[in-house]
């Protein structure tokens, strides 16, 4: 990422490192601002934006996903997150498991599956 | 312990504006629980990123939202310019802060209109509704549309605000300031208001925080942050704090976005006052975008955080927006507990819900 602002700070973790990390974040008293996931160079990237709301900074945690990889849900420390997992796991298919408000794919009620992800990823 | 049922609320509802359906766990009168739930107005806009290139964005970003449109565009463009470095001209930054401060002025008075007709005063509704008149007539004035304005595009603003159109509306707020002072005296000081509003949906400072909430909502829990402050557009030339109340209730949040339109039109003059003489309102943008920026900006509803990814291509990877109300549902969630089913429409129109940006 391009630090032309000093707001955009990223780290890329292992997906393994995700609860840990968060936990952190959470401990030091940041908000999950947004998670969103996005496909590139074949890869589904999951992005948790944690923001300072004293000095303004953002910090994300990246990790880049191997087909199919299961991911641990972060609303066993975040509740609130369940709307970002809901929505990368419908939109995308990002295998996340045991969300604590699981809509099982039907949150935006849509008829096509994983309709974010690039066509041809989803049989491969 | 009362009988337990589930009450569907919404998605038609009177109080509703917009498609959102809860599932209200009640004991008797009580709000036990509510399980939020969406999907009725998803249109997929994140997903036009593969067939439209990134100038085009900047029109389908608008259109996430019909009351916010402005800010969306903005903060795209914004996001987008940040991803490329790209310096926007003095002079449009201060265009975009009037035309952003608008918004938020006529996203205000829509809002407290439609809490006013939540709590049965439908005259004041009518009130709100045709002070928010005027600002549209403004908006119209400057930039041709009454909801979607298209003035922005990626490296500036696309249209001037010429000198006699900032005195009008130099002078047009000035009456509105005037107008709102008379009914800010009911909206805020009437006992039936009052007796509707105060001690109803509380949120503590701590809840406001760990549910990640955002805006008025957050700031009518005490929590003193604005994105504004982050120093975007003109703003870093301006005077102004974050406007909170310690209140935590439904007042609160009445009283935080009334006193926030008085704010925002002070920002309105602050700018006319300090608009920069220089007459360039974009810069061209050859390149092509490549890597990615997180964008933030204080939308009426709160913070909207935009994503883009490029590579090095006219099409993105991917655009994302994460509106005010996506992050304000799970406070919502948490106010209704323990609520009077009756309180039930007053505390979701609290939250300010933009159902359409939400779902995108």
């Amino acid at each position: 990422m391009d630090n032309k602002c000093p707001e955009n700070v990223l780290e890329v973790i292992q997906t393994s490192e995700l609860l840990v990390k968060v936990m952190e974040k959470k401990k030091q008293g940041l908000r999950l601002a947004q998670a969103c996931a996005a496909v590139t160079e074949g890869h589904t990237q999951l992005s948790y934006s944690f923001a300072n709301d004293e000095d303004f900074g953002l910090t994300t945690l990246r990790i880049v996903l191997e087909d199919n990889e299961e991911v641990p849900s972060i609303t066993e420390i975040i509740p609130y997150a369940f709307f970002y997992e809901n929505e990368m796991k419908e939109l995308f298919g990002v295998n996340i498991k045991m969300i604590n408000l699981d809509y099982n794919n039907k949150l935006y009620r849509i008829e096509e599956d994983t309709p974010f992800l690039p066509k041809g990823k989803e049989e491969a | 312990m009362g009988k337990r049922s589930v009450i569907p609320f919404g998605p038609q509802h009177p109080v509703l504006p917009e498609p959102i359906h809860l599932d209200l766990v009640v004991e008797d009168e009580k709000v036990v629980e509510a399980i939020p739930s969406v999907g009725f107005v998803h249109r997929g806009l994140e997903s036009l990123v593969t067939k439209k290139d990134f100038n085009t964005m900047a029109y389908v970003a608008e259109r996430t939202c019909g009351i916010c449109s402005f800010m969306h565009g903005m903060g795209y463009c914004e996001c987008v310019e940040n991803m490329m470095g790209v310096e926007v001209p003095i002079r449009a930054k201060f265009l975009r802060t009037i035309w952003s401060e608008m918004s938020r002025v006529h996203s205000h008075l829509l809002w407290l209109g439609l809490l006013a007709d939540g709590f049965g005063h439908e005259n004041l509704f009518y009130q709100c509704w045709r002070i928010r008149e005027r600002i549209l007539d403004m908006l119209e004035m400057t930039t041709g549309g009454r909801c979607i304005f298209s003035v922005n595009q990626v490296g500036g603003v696309l249209k001037d605000i010429p000198d006699d159109m900032l005195k009008s509306i130099e002078e047009a707020i000035t009456d509105i300031e005037a107008e709102l002072k008379v009914v800010q005296k009911t909206l805020l000081y009437d006992y039936t208001v009052k007796s509707r509003l105060c001690g109803v949906g509380i949120l503590t400072k701590e809840q406001a925080h760990d549910l990640g909430t955002v805006g008025p909502f957050m700031r009518a829990s005490g929590i003193k942050s604005d994105m504004r402050l982050r120093g975007y557009d003109a703003y870093p030339y301006l005077d102004f704090e974050p406007i909170t109340s310690d209140d935590c209730d439904c007042y609160a949040r009445c009283d935080v976005r009334t006193r926030e339109i008085f704010q925002a039109i002070d920002l309105i003059r602050q700018a006319i006052a300090k608009m920069p003489s220089e007459t360039d309102l974009a810069v061209q943008v050859k390149d092509k975008p490549s890597g990615e920026y997180f964008m933030r900006v204080e939308q009426p509803r709160g913070e909207a955080v935009y994503y883009t990814k490029g590579n090095g291509s006219m099409f993105l990877d991917r655009m994302r927006i994460r509106t005010p109300t996506f992050a304000n549902l799970p406070g919502l969630c948490e106010t209704l507990k323990g609520a009077d089913l009756a309180d039930v429409g007053l505390l979701v129109i609290t939250i300010d819900p933009c159902v359409s940006c939400t779902e995108r």
